[in-house]
């Protein structure tokens, strides 16, 4: 791990709708070194999926700046900020959003499709990382004849084809079974030992284990940092009774 | 893969609604080929039968006569040069380049004659030209056989009396009436009408003909192009189209084109909308994957584009399909519409012309579905996020 390789400075987000203004990050600092495997915790409403979507390019920040490998995403002219997401960045979603029609191999190719790259060599690569993450049997398979940590494995794949340097991942575990969780996570945390940063927003304690860093949100901001926190600072979710 | 192969993957797995698109440009397309198909098929029937209509073009021998007529009263004339025409000349007139839209050539011979001590106006015809090039005469009896026979207008058998198989001499020469004509309320009803070799004994005219009366198809060719060739032929001549005649055939036909076309114009609007309202929907359905294609590093061109793509792929085959199902209905329609064997007229540009239609609407009423789809806030889109 070296460098700086996100860097998050005093940074806000405002949503206002219906006239009623909800801060959802409240000068938000951050510094993550390059092949980080950092975990996001947090309550509901405390941030995680905004503070997401703001590291991955996807949403204007109210003030404050992103920084990736020293790339300003937020200072990045017209569409430059959708080449950052598609050289920079591998997405991972709890909810898979696999293409419904389109097969595992298309799914995986899909980042490629806008790429100047011979239709072999795309098929070529997204052969490559389907067999990576366990998958190359099930390629021509659709997303609706594959199990939930199948899908989870082809997300991956297509978060992996590009090869990028950061793959950002919102609750993958989610939605799977403890033993398939288990297998994402130990793909995830291969992935990192090959030097791949990975930011993972997680409600799940137990996933604690494989990251270098577990940051806990709250209110907009970053609370404290595991294992130093408080005993008794709400980590995920209340459960409901 | 690239952004084609991804649109044709959408239109092959999707299948219910690839086909909603697909019929809505389809059914569009193929009611205005249809329209314009059957228009242009009436329109080659209606030329095919322009000797309905009469003659439109008019020869009559060259002279510096002008004569003083208004409202059918002649005050009088001042005539220089020939009276009539020669007959044998007349063959020149299929000899010309433009000989195939010659429809009819009717040529005839007037002059007065004593008939039950009246003057009357005998014209010696061509039968068979003649009751052709007059399709609106109303004939009881049949037209003369021979030399010997005769036809009498309706106002012409009142002054004299005639009736069906009656003999009348004109000239010393006993004919006998085959024929009587309906009126018309013009001239024609105060004829008596016989052969042109009959005419030309009785006149003491023998290769002599008055006028000429001419129908030709011209819808094809400027009927100009055929007077001046007529013209060229005939030089002791005055060849005059009659413009009147002409312009109303068109004028008709002009018509009916406008109504198809308007026709048209309704139905790609009603099939532009159709196709709108298609992709917004299925823009709307598909926000997630929008977001995700953003997500992976989509730009707002390549979304845009997508659309483009399945909308132009949709449309090709809408066009294609809706090209074939307009001909064959215009197979089936036009003997009902069409008053005699009239053929379907196939037109060589309809088929791009039809695929390029549908490409052109299908692509522009998707243009705002593509534009709102690539406008779509990524993380809105996804709402995982």
């Amino acid at each position: 791990m070296s460098g700086r390789f996100i860097e998050i400075s005093a940074l806000e987000k405002v949503f206002t709708g219906e006239g009623k203004a909800v801060a959802a990050l409240r000068g938000l600092e951050l510094s993550v070194p390059e092949g980080t495997f950092l975990g996001v915790m947090g309550q509901s409403g405390s941030g995680k999926s905004t503070f997401l979507a703001i590291l991955g390019g996807l949403c204007h920040p109210s003030a404050g700046t992103v920084c990736v490998d020293g790339i300003d995403l937020y200072g990045l002219p017209g569409e430059r900020l959708a080449d950052f997401r598609r050289e920079y960045l591998g997405f991972v979603f709890q909810a898979h959003n696999l293409v419904a029609y389109l097969t595992a191999l298309e799914n995986v190719m899909l980042p490629l499709s806008v790429k100047r790259m011979s239709r072999v060599a795309k098929r070529a690569r997204a052969l490559d990382v389907l067999e990576q993450v366990g998958l190359s049997d099930r390629a021509d398979h659709l997303p609706s004849a594959m199990s939930g940590g199948e899908q989870e494995r082809v997300a991956i794949a297509r978060a992996l084809v590009n090869e990028p340097p950061l793959i950002l991942a919102d609750e993958p575990t989610g939605s799977l079974d403890t033993d398939t969780s288990a297998e994402i996570m130990a793909l995830l945390k291969h992935l990192n030992d090959q030097g791949i940063t990975i930011v993972m927003v997680t409600h799940n304690p137990e996933n604690q284990q494989f990251f270098h860093r577990t940051v806990v949100l709250r209110d907009g901001r970053v609370d404290c940092e595991l294992p130093a926190c408080e005993a008794g600072t709400p980590l995920y979710r209340p459960a409901r009774v | 893969m690239n952004l084609g192969s991804i649109a044709l993957s959408n239109l092959r797995r999707r299948k219910t609604r690839a086909a909603f698109l697909i019929a809505g440009l389809l059914i569009g397309i193929a009611t205005v080929v249809a329209l314009l198909t059957l228009t242009s098929s009436l329109t080659v029937e209606a030329q095919n039968n322009m000797e309905n209509y009469g003659a439109n073009i008019l020869i009559t021998p060259q002279s510096n006569a002008m004569t003083l007529t208004y409202g059918g009263v002649t005050v009088g004339d001042l005539s220089v040069g020939a009276r009539d025409l020669s007959q044998a000349g007349l063959g020149k007139i299929l000899t010309i380049p433009n000989r195939k839209n010659i429809a009819i050539v009717a040529p005839k011979l007037l002059g007065a004659v004593t008939v039950k001590g009246k003057t009357m106006l005998l014209m010696g015809v061509r039968p068979d030209a003649e009751f052709r090039i007059k399709r609106w005469w109303v004939l009881d009896g049949r037209p003369m056989g021979n030399d010997a026979e005769l036809v009498a207008g309706s106002a012409a058998a009142g002054e004299l009396g005639l009736q069906m198989g009656d003999y009348v001499r004109i000239g010393g020469k006993r004919f006998t009436v085959t024929g009587l004509l309906h009126e018309t309320g013009s001239q024609d009803d105060n004829l008596l009408l016989t052969t042109l070799a009959a005419a030309q004994s009785l006149l003491h005219k023998p290769g002599r003909v008055s006028m000429v009366e001419v129908a030709a198809q011209c819808s094809n060719c400027p009927i100009e192009k055929i007077v001046a060739q007529i013209s060229g032929v005939l030089p002791g001549a005055k060849v005059t189209a009659m413009q009147q005649v002409v312009k109303s055939r068109m004028h008709a036909l002009g018509q009916f084109r406008s109504f198809s076309l308007a026709a048209a114009g309704v139905v790609l609007g009603i099939e532009a909308l159709v196709v709108f309202l298609t992709m917004m929907g299925s823009v709307n359905e598909r926000t997630r994957e929008i977001g995700v294609f953003r997500a992976i590093g989509f730009r707002r061109g390549h979304v845009i584009g997508l659309i483009l793509i399945e909308a132009a792929v949709a449309s090709v085959l809408a066009g294609l399909l809706g090209y074939l199902a307009g001909m064959g209905t215009t197979y089936v329609v036009l003997p009902f519409v069409a008053e005699g064997s009239a053929h379907v007229a196939w037109a060589p540009l309809l088929a791009p012309g039809a695929v390029l239609i549908a490409v052109a609407i299908g692509a522009a009423a998707s243009l705002y579905p593509a534009l709102h789809a690539s406008r779509m806030d990524p993380t809105e889109a996804l709402r995982a996020l």
